[in-house]
């Protein structure tokens, strides 16, 4: 069944018109790639799927239902991850309380219940080494590299089972070797039939790892196909406007 | 190939067993570390260069003096955490005193007293708080206004005159603030007893933990689904029961209460706060800086009274030390990794 339906969805913000009749579909452990210039709508797109903001018109199904988010909690029940573009970290905290925001393991005592720190510190850290990231629980993010800010953010999304994965340009300021290592989870994720919808302005991360490309080009989808279908010059074009449509 | 597995499987050793640094490594890094340090140098000053620092009374006055500005401090740092600031504290102390004094003067006991006074301040909270969290105003700009306001009401409420009647629990009132227990001024159990409840609050609930995130980043808060709104609104209201609180043992403990009760108090609380180690751009804090704040603000205040000088110079000083405070933290951070 079909994972996730947007239909006509489109967003004005006040008298900009960020997105315009956008369709899409994801299957159950497909990758697709969104790309387009900046400020073509992406993130836009990706905050509507999120809840972080209601769509002007157009609707979203999950699984056949639709659905109407009203904050990113509704999403995340939904079975829905996001990795933000910004990342959205706290700085003061330890990469475990990042991990776990909102969703803090406590324990009992009686009526009392507690912070239990030292499982949050051992979940993440084994987060971690599934990432390959040599990024440790106890350390404050604001000390962090990119690519460790990037593994507290992308750890986040495995602490549920999540069925969609939105991942912001989850490759932007990192390594070659943790662009690896981001690209071998999205991978993972697709094997354990897992959906990603994963941007990025990298066009090899896409032709690597995704199954289908979708092009904006302001607030408009101007090509959706299959990967194989498809070549970066072609891309490239859609995305500048060199080729109108395909 | 070889190598990549043999990497990994070295990660994950250092990764779950490695801690970046050692307990005692990382409380001398805060900053309440270093003012409980120069408390411990200057009380070892006085006491040799002053007959009368060490002795008893001066000890019990000292403590007994800086428990108030504690209280308060613990609630301001709260605030503080989350970027805020409350500079009403001062004139609610002013407004929640008064209203003690008149519920017991009517003859109501001294737990209704308390239940009015604490439940006034919570009211005065609950308004800046909301002010703040849903109407988006500035913590500044709000709660200056609550300064002027609670303070005006007070003045109002009491039709200017002095309350010194505290109907049939007026024993009790004054000796819940004035008299000790074990040698211990009341005040400064209820400091020592707030102080671990914020301490355990701040580290081991959820309410604690998302205090500091919306201090950090509201809005990456806002995205892992804390009700921001709700946290902002509730260190507002816990700030100002403190400086209620602390209304309740002062005015107990002058056996009276006046409108001007608490006036100009904010700023020795944000002030003690500060010193303590909380950052007011949010998000660094200490539960323990609060009452080591207040103690070395009241320690500096005896010195300069033991010493002879002018008690004109107070806030001169206190002015320094919020500076010097401030500076100290910024040292430290470009000092850290
Ligand atoms: N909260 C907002 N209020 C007003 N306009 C917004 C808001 N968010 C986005 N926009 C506008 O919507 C358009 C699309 O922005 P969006 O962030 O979705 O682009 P993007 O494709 O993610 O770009 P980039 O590659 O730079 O991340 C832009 O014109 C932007 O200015
Ligand atoms: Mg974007």
């Amino acid at each position: 069944m079909t994972l996730l339906s947007l239909k006509g969805v489109s967003k004005n913000f006040g008298a900009i018109q960020a997105l315009t009749g956008i369709d899409l579909e994801i299957q159950p452990g497909e990758a697709v790639g969104l790309m387009g210039d900046n400020g073509a709508g992406k993130s836009t797109l990706v905050k509507i799927i999120a809840g972080n903001f209601p769509q002007s018109g157009g609707s979203i199904e999950i699984e056949g239902r639709q659905v109407q988010f009203h904050k990113p909690i509704d999403a995340r029940h939904a079975g829905i991850e996001v990795v933000y573009q910004d990342l959205a970290l706290c700085d003061n905290l330890t990469a475990a309380a990042n991990v776990f925001l909102g969703r803090e393991i406590k324990r009992r005592i009686g009526p009392f219940s507690y912070l239990d720190h030292q499982a949050m510190y051992d979940r993440a850290g084994e987060l971690f080494v599934e990432l390959k990231s040599e990024t440790r629980p106890r350390d404050y993010v604001r000390q962090m590299s990119g690519g460790q800010r990037q593994a507290v953010a992308i750890a986040r999304t495995r602490l549920s089972d999540p069925k969609l994965v939105l991942m912001d340009e989850p490759t932007a300021a990192i390594s070659v070797r943790q662009v690896a290592e981001v690209l071998d989870l999205i991978k993972r994720l697709k094997e354990t039939n897992h959906a990603v919808i994963l941007i990025s302005h990298r066009m090899p991360d896409v032709f690597e790892v995704c199954d289908r490309v979708a092009v904006l080009r302001r607030g408009r989808k101007v090509a959706d196909k299959a990967i194989a279908q498809s070549t970066p010059e072609e891309v490239t074009g859609l995305i500048t406007g060199a080729i109108e449509a395909a | 190939m070889t190598t990549e597995t043999r990497d990994h499987a070295a990660i994950d050793q250092t990764v779950t067993t490695r801690k970046e640094m050692s307990g005692l490594q990382a409380i001398v890094r805060t900053q309440p570390f270093w003012v409980l340090v120069s408390i411990l140098a200057i009380g070892a000053v006085m006491s040799v260069v002053s007959d009368v620092f060490m002795t008893d009374r001066n000890m019990f006055n000292v403590t007994r003096n800086f428990a108030f500005f504690g209280i308060m401090a613990l609630g301001m740092t709260a605030v503080i955490v989350t970027a805020g600031i409350d500079l009403s504290v001062g004139s609610l102390m002013g407004l929640a005193g008064i209203v003690t004094g008149l519920v017991m003067q009517a003859g109501f006991g001294v737990g209704l007293g308390f239940l009015a006074c604490i439940g006034m301040a919570g009211l005065v909270g609950l308004i800046n708080g909301v002010l703040i969290a849903y109407l988006r105003l500035a913590p500044f700009v709000v709660t200056l206004g609550m300064l002027a306001i609670t303070r005006s009401v007070a003045m109002v409420a009491s039709n200017n005159k002095m309350i010194y009647e505290f109907g049939p629990d007026q024993e009790l009132f004054e000796w819940i603030g004035g008299e000790s227990v074990i040698g211990v001024p009341n005040p400064v159990w209820v400091l020592i007893i707030l102080t671990i409840v914020f301490f355990l609050a701040f580290r081991y609930t959820t309410w604690g933990r998302w205090v500091f995130a919306v201090g950090g980043n509201a809005d990456a808060a806002r995205l892992a689904g804390i009700p921001v709104e709700r946290v902002i609104v509730s260190v507002y209201v816990i700030c100002s029961m403190c400086a209620g609180l602390a209304a309740f043992l002062l005015v107990g403990w002058f056996g009276s209460v006046t409108n001007a009760l608490g006036l100009t108090y904010e700023l020795n609380v944000i002030a003690a706060s500060v010193i303590g180690g909380a950052n007011l751009m949010g998000g660094v804090a200490y539960a323990l800086g609060a009452p080591i704040g207040a103690a070395l603000m009241e320690l500096i205040r005896n010195s300069l009274l033991l010493a002879g000088i002018d008690a004109l110079w107070q806030q001169f000083f206190v002015g320094l030390f919020i500076i010097l405070a401030v500076l100290l933290e910024r040292i430290r951070n470009r000092s850290g990794p």
